[in-house]
């Protein structure tokens, strides 16, 4: 098999990785905090817990994939290397963001930087992540599709009907299942008659594996493995990745269908970012000063971000109705 | 000039442009092997093959979403429904996806992309496949739509919505399909999206359709031509954007319209047309905007209630005949 991502266990490489997901963690609890403060509004749905699940996985990505995903989606566009600047005002609706204000926190994309969205309805992004999937094998470009997807949305009949386009055609595409336990405010095991999703291809043909979503180096490895079988071959595969959201579904859910023991066993024993920053200490020798710079960096970022947020302007009331069609080039 | 079918002027539009662009791919049920359900893919996947003309599964929302990505990721996707009656089963894809995703992206990416097929009535296939999807689809800002009378119309219309940057949802029409017409007989023959083409001239009443319903509209203009009255019959050829100076131009000169679809009344077309009108000429009107509809019933299955159901130059010329006090 084909071999394109070699795992560095250097320790710059490993220093980006607790960067990464640091930066995803500082930049949702203060979108939370502008939340709390007015300054964002409507649906804001916080990655805090599942940092790294997308670290892991984009570490390992090539320059010419594609990412999509549905709306949880801040933390994507930063691991795909979106400027957090841009991705905050747009939560703030500012002329700044990805969007120039008119998409908000569900709907962002940069073709720059390969992020196809940021999709605010359940499960549509699978099939559009599938035909990324066919432009890429088209093209022969030799880019897989990452298409990312929650439980909840595994129960969608698009998403089987995109698992058999997939196989049938031989299609470059990742599906990529973030469990997270709960679709919305209903626990897997009252959402799903089976709760193995990387299961959930096995009639199709297409392999899955389960990886533990709390530990960035599992999901990397696994990751890479699966970027190396869906390239090589030349076909989907399934990836789920166990992980947990220590926020509500989005800012109005107080989250009361689960307990505080269950969300403080999470923080306290299988934190992403704390793990493996005690795995970095203990097992790769690393000291407090080590990461020193990684979070001077993260602090100095967010702050600049946060004045960018609120520093940009809104857009121009002539924005309403620009970007409705595309002008240039039509007959 | 030439003579076609309108199934062969579709064909012949895709044909041209699928060889002037290689990012233009076919996809749809029974598109390829089979050549088509109604023939309107005959040939194409002899002449591109399988990696440009392809059968998909009965998987309505899948392969639309899936064309969505295509078109997302520089390919320009043709979706074929095989009648509109199924992209029911899609339309958040076509809506959502296709319509909003320009305007989400602040204008960074939008969805080049083509979806084709027959919509509305054909003959005696009942309630669930003989809709009309023009207002529901013409209602979205971020689409076009587009519906097709003739084989200039077709095939005009046809290459200038695989050319169009934007997506474009294509009404065609099963009846129509096997219908012969004259059109220019030029590769580069286009017709600009968001045009009406005024089909008959005349002073007295106004008379809108688009479709098979302009077919009714002609043989109307010609049973009031014979009683004196000289109607002017328009072809929307676009609903959106739609071509209101053409309409309105038209009211103001003979101070009477009548609305022909095939769809249901409530906020139809023909309803958009009597607020514009309202809106813009209501100081011109002589008497009420009509409309001539299907009923506002599902489509019953017996031939004569079908009849009863449809819009008919019958229709058209009584509808016509009472706005000018005849």
């Amino acid at each position: 098999m084909q071999k394109s991502a070699t795992l560095s266990f250097e320790k710059a490489d490993l220093l980006k990785l607790y960067q990464d997901m640091l930066l995803m963690r500082r930049f949702e609890e203060r979108a939370s905090q502008l939340y709390g403060m007015g300054l964002i509004g409507g649906f804001c749905h916080l990655y805090i817990g599942q940092e790294a699940v997308v670290t892991g996985i984009q570490a390992v990505q090539e320059s010419q994939d594609t990412v999509i995903t549905a709306y949880r989606d801040h933390a994507h566009m930063l691991a795909c290397g979106m400027d957090p600047r841009g991705v905050m005002a747009e939560l703030t609706g500012r002329i700044g963001g990805y969007s120039k204000g008119k998409g908000g926190s569900m709907h962002m994309f940069s073709r720059e930087k390969n992020f196809y969205g940021g999709h605010g309805i359940v499960g549509a992004q699978v099939p559009i992540g599938t035909g990324m999937a066919l432009a890429h094998k088209y093209k022969k470009d030799n880019g897989v599709c990452l298409t990312y997807f929650g439980d909840g949305a595994a129960n969608q009949g698009q998403v089987y009907e995109s698992f058999n386009m997939a196989k049938l055609w031989g299609l470059p595409v990742l599906y990529i299942i973030e469990n997270n336990g709960y679709s919305m405010g209903t626990a897997v095991n009252r959402h799903s008659c089976t709760e193995n999703f990387y299961m959930r291809g096995e009639g199709f043909g297409i392999p899955g594996k389960l990886v533990n979503g709390m530990d960035v180096l599992a999901v990397r490895e696994a990751a890479a493995e699966a970027l190396d079988y869906v390239r090589a071959n030349q076909a989907p595969m399934i990836l789920e990745v166990e992980t947990y959201r220590y926020r509500g579904h989005s800012m109005s859910d107080p989250a009361k269908y689960r307990t505080k023991e269950e969300v403080d066993d999470y923080k306290t024993n299988r934190d992403p970012i704390l793990k493996f920053k005690g795995a970095l200490m203990n097992e790769y020798n690393f000291t407090e000063d080590d990461f020193k710079p990684a979070e001077d960096f993260v602090k100095q970022e967010i702050k600049e971000t946060i004045e960018f947020a609120q520093s940009s302007p809104e857009p121009d009331a002539s924005e309403l109705y620009t970007d409705v069609y595309v002008e240039e080039g039509a007959q | 000039m030439k003579t076609l079918t309108v199934r062969e002027a579709l064909r012949e539009a895709m044909l041209e442009e699928m060889h002037r662009d290689q990012n233009v791919i076919l996809l749809g049920e029974e598109v390829a092997e089979y050549n088509g359900a109604y023939k309107v893919s005959q040939g194409l996947l002899d002449e591109f093959g399988a990696e440009r003309v392809i059968d998909t599964p009965i998987t309505e929302m899948g392969f639309a979403g899936l064309g969505v990505g295509a078109a997302f990721n520089g390919l320009k996707p043709i979706v074929e429904f095989m009648t509109f009656n199924f992209s029911m089963q899609a339309i958040d894809q076509i809506v959502n996806s296709a319509a909003k995703t320009l305007y989400m992206a602040g204008g960074q990416m939008g969805c080049p992309m083509v979806f084709r097929g027959p919509n509305g009535a054909a003959a005696r296939v009942a309630a669930q496949h003989s809709q009309c999807y023009a207002s529901w689809y013409a209602h979205c800002p971020g689409l076009k739509v587009v519906a097709p009378y003739s084989a200039a119309d077709a095939k005009g219309l046809l290459k200038a919505a695989i050319r169009d940057p934007n997506p474009v949802v294509f009404l065609e029409n099963e009846i129509m399909y096997g219908a012969s017409f004259e059109l220019p007989d030029d590769k580069d023959f286009v017709l600009p999206i968001g045009k009406a083409h005024i089909e008959r001239e005349g002073k007295d009443v106004t008379i809108t359709a688009f479709s098979i319903c302009v077919r009714h509209a002609l043989e109307a203009a010609e049973m009031l031509a014979k009683e004196g009255i000289e109607a002017e019959v328009i072809n929307l050829r676009s609903l959106r954007p739609f071509d209101a100076d053409t309409v309105l131009a038209s009211v103001r000169k003979t101070n009477r319209i009548v609305s022909v679809e095939e769809g249901w009344p409530f906020a139809g077309i023909g309803a958009e047309i009597a607020a514009q009108v309202n809106e813009k000429a209501f100081d011109f009107l002589d008497a009420p905007v009509t409309r001539v509809t299907g009923e506002d019933v599902p489509m019953p299955y017996a031939a004569n209630l079908e009849t009863l159901y449809l819009p008919s130059a019958e229709k058209v010329y009584k509808a016509a005949k009472a706005v000018c006090y005849k």
